[in-house]
């Protein structure tokens, strides 16, 4: 019997052909340039540098922007290039979220005119890879608390600390380090490689994100001068904003590593055989599994859709995107347990995709404000209550 | 110089088809339309020639409503204009009324220097209108072309024919269909997606160009489709039990292959 549409609630007709023809854009090149390699690139802890210009041909690199000649595309179309490269790879759809949402979203927002016109059109064209260094080695739910310095020094600023678990840390060629300078104030700096004392180590032995590069950045006395200040960051509301930036992406892009495991366990179901010679999609236990994922991923991809049109209307706000940050990844996270369970041996081997979307969605899950973070964020909306600093007993 | 493209909207390859209850069309309702393959080739080259000699391109399609998708896909991979001849559900499939219409349709937007085509539309795999329009046009034409160079008033083309190459010149204006391998054609980009939505799209009717698409579709057409049939479903095949004695094994292969399969 032919399989029904998969889309029961028409979502494509919530897209315009512009959406729908940027999202298919980028699904053949990841189906083409992507999908064939993938699985040796993630196995070999290998970043696909070579595919930056193309990338960047595509202009996938700050999409949403209007200046400098970018595509200026709605919130849902670039959501929708999220998904498709996270249909990919996590590893490739974080590379494209930091370069746009956390490098190139806070020099248009806080930077200079000297500075904007110095790296966007170099981040747009590949030619230049930015990182984002907020979390340290001993602060990352808590990044308020961070140790990271910035003093006054003559004409310019001396940074001093470390930043882990830094994404494009060793490739990048100018890291958004945010520190706290004298008066207590988080600031933005623009660190380009070759920072005398600006050194970057990665992190080895990743079991996640593995076609990703994941680093430690070391800033020991790092002169900086005063043109590489973000003027108008001030305040660690600046760094999370371009989280919230970041993390709408997210939210697709999850949906996107939900897809890819659920088709996968679709197709596999159909076809594997057990028990009277007939395809295990036809027992009961299986079928409610890829229910399970059709309806979580139809209700998860309603609400990243109706995120993306309030965005377009300058009224998300970021408990909505917190909301939908931690439904996607868990959405994705559970996909992929039951996508592997379909699997059965055949669920652990690289021959599949599934191991490498699991192993990927524990980062995408910790990252960007773990899933409990953004319980308590959504918690404290709901009554008024922030409990992110556990109750301390009274010493009376 | 400017050029211009034959676009047929064709059913993606990848889609699932159904024969229609009218038994002489395919089923619509769930098929995706894709720009035929051929023609993206045809494209891309006439991008290139734009690129390499600032030749504007114009995309022409004769086809439903939907066909306006396959122009806005064109548009963003770099042509400059569209032009939709509305119609075609009367001439479906037969070459000579599409190649009278699209033919028309050259003459009111050109003039051109170069037409290009696909050398087969997907799905109908006729390998005719492209040739057909030429000659409607009185312009040469060269089909099958996998290598081009345009130089001052002529081409020359390389086109594979059975066991070989043949090397072609042509004097301009003519019209170039384009086989696989001519080039690696482009992805769109986001950018010009985006900027494709602004461009208008010139739209006519048949009658607008002088052509009565009913005559063409009644007493003139020169093709019916009577009736589509699916192929008959695979079979399980056969799998020879090897491991005890191979070489009877074998010998029952090379019988198979001879005298069922007939491929020896
Ligand atoms: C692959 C990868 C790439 C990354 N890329 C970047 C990057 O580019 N830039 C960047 O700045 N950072 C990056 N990060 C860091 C990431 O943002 C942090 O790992 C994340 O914020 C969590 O911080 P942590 O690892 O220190 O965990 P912790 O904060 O130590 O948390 C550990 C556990 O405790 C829980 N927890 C903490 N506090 C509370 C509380 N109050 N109540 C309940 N539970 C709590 C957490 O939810 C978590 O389960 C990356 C991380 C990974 C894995
Ligand atoms: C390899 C090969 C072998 C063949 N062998 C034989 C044979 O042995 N015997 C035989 O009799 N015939 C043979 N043929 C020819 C073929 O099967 C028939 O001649 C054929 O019946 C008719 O053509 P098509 O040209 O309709 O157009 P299509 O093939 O459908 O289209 C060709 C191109 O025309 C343009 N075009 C078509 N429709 C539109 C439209 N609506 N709007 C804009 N542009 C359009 C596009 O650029 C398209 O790529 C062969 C063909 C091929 C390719």
């Amino acid at each position: 019997m032919p399989a029904a549409s998969l889309d029961l609630f028409a979502i494509e007709e919530l897209l315009s052909d512009e959406e729908r023809m940027v999202r298919d854009t980028v699904r053949n090149w990841v189906r083409e340039r992507v999908l064939p390699h993938i699985e040796a690139w993630a196995w070999e802890e290998r970043f696909p540098r070579e595919l930056v210009p193309e990338m960047a041909g595509l202009n996938l690199f700050g999409a949403t922007l209007k200046e400098y000649g970018l595509p200026g595309l709605t919130n849902v179309a670039y959501g929708l290039v999220m998904q498709e490269l996270e249909r990919g790879d996590s590893g490739l759809r974080s590379f494209v979220s930091v370069q746009s949402a956390l490098v190139m979203h806070p020099i248009m927002t806080w930077g200079s005119q000297e500075q904007k016109d110095r790296w966007i059109p170099r981040l747009a064209a590949g030619e230049a890879v930015g990182c984002f260094g907020l979390t340290e080695p001993d602060f990352g739910s808590n990044p308020g608390a961070m140790r990271t310095r910035a003093f006054r020094d003559g004409d310019g600023w001396v940074l001093g600390g470390e930043k882990a678990w830094i994404t494009n840390g060793s490739i990048a060629d100018v890291a958004v380090v945010w520190a706290r300078d004298d008066d207590g104030v988080v600031r933005g700096f623009l660190v380009e490689r070759g920072a005398p004392g600006f050194t970057a180590v990665d992190h080895k032995g990743k079991y996640s994100l593995r076609a990703a590069v994941t680093s430690q950045l070391v800033l020991a006395d790092c002169r900086v001068p005063e043109s590489s200040r973000l003027p108008g960051a001030a305040g660690l509301k600046c760094p999370l904003g371009c989280l919230t930036q970041a993390r709408y992406g997210i939210a697709w892009g999850a949906l996107g590593s939900a897809l890819a495991t659920f088709h996968a366990a679709l197709d596999y179901a159909k076809t594997r055989v057990q028990f009277g010679g007939r395809p295990i999609a036809s027992h009961q236990i299986i079928q409610e599994r890829l229910v399970w994922m059709a309806n979580e991923i139809t209700k998860a991809q309603l609400m990243v859709w109706r995120l993306g049109r309030l965005k377009d209307e300058g009224k998300a706000t970021f408990v909505q995107v917190s909301q939908a940050k931690r439904n996607s990844c868990w959405v994705a996270r559970e996909c992929a347990r039951l996508a592997r369970e379909i699997h059965g041996a055949n669920g652990i081997v690289n021959e599949f995709p599934i191991m490498r979307h699991m192993m990927n969605i524990e980062s995408v899950y910790t990252y960007e404000g773990t899933h409990d973070m953004h319980t308590l964020i959504l918690g404290e909306h709901l009554t008024g209550i922030p409990a992110f600093m556990p109750p301390i007993e009274s010493r009376e | 110089m400017k050029s211009c493209v034959l676009m047929a909207y064709v059913p993606d390859t990848a889609s699932v088809i159904k024969v229609a209850a009218a038994g002489n069309r395919i089923e619509e309702a769930d098929i995706k339309w894709i720009v035929s393959p051929y023609d993206e080739y045809a494209l891309e080259e006439a991008i290139r020639l734009k690129e390499a000699k600032g030749a504007p391109v114009t995309v022409l399609t004769y086809g439903p409503e939907r066909a306006q998708q396959g122009l806005r896909e064109c548009l963003a991979r770099g042509a400059d204009a569209a032009v939709h001849v509305k119609g075609g559900e009367g001439t479906f499939g037969d070459a000579l009324a599409i190649a009278k219409v699209l033919a028309a349709a050259v003459r009111k937007s050109g003039p051109f220097d170069i037409i290009f085509a696909g050398i087969q539309g997907v799905g109908s795999d006729n390998a005719l209108v492209g040739a057909m329009v030429a000659e409607l046009l009185d312009v040469p034409h060269v089909t099958g072309v996998v290598k081009l160079e345009i130089g001052d008033g002529a081409i020359t083309a390389h086109r594979e024919i059975e066991g070989g190459t043949e090397v072609v010149t042509a004097p301009l204006p003519c019209v170039v269909t384009a086989q696989k391998g001519l080039n690696e054609p482009r992805y769109p980009s986001l950018k010009g997606i985006m900027a494709a939505k602004k461009v208008a799209i010139q739209a006519f009717v048949p009658a607008d160009l002088g052509v009565d698409e009913g005559a063409l579709a009644g007493a003139g057409a020169t093709c019916r489709w009577k009736a589509l049939a699916l192929p008959p479903a695979k079979s399980g095949g056969v799998i020879l039990k090897g491991e005890e004695d191979p070489a009877a094994a074998a010998r029952e292969l090379a019988r198979l292959l001879r005298e069922q399969a007939k491929a020896i």
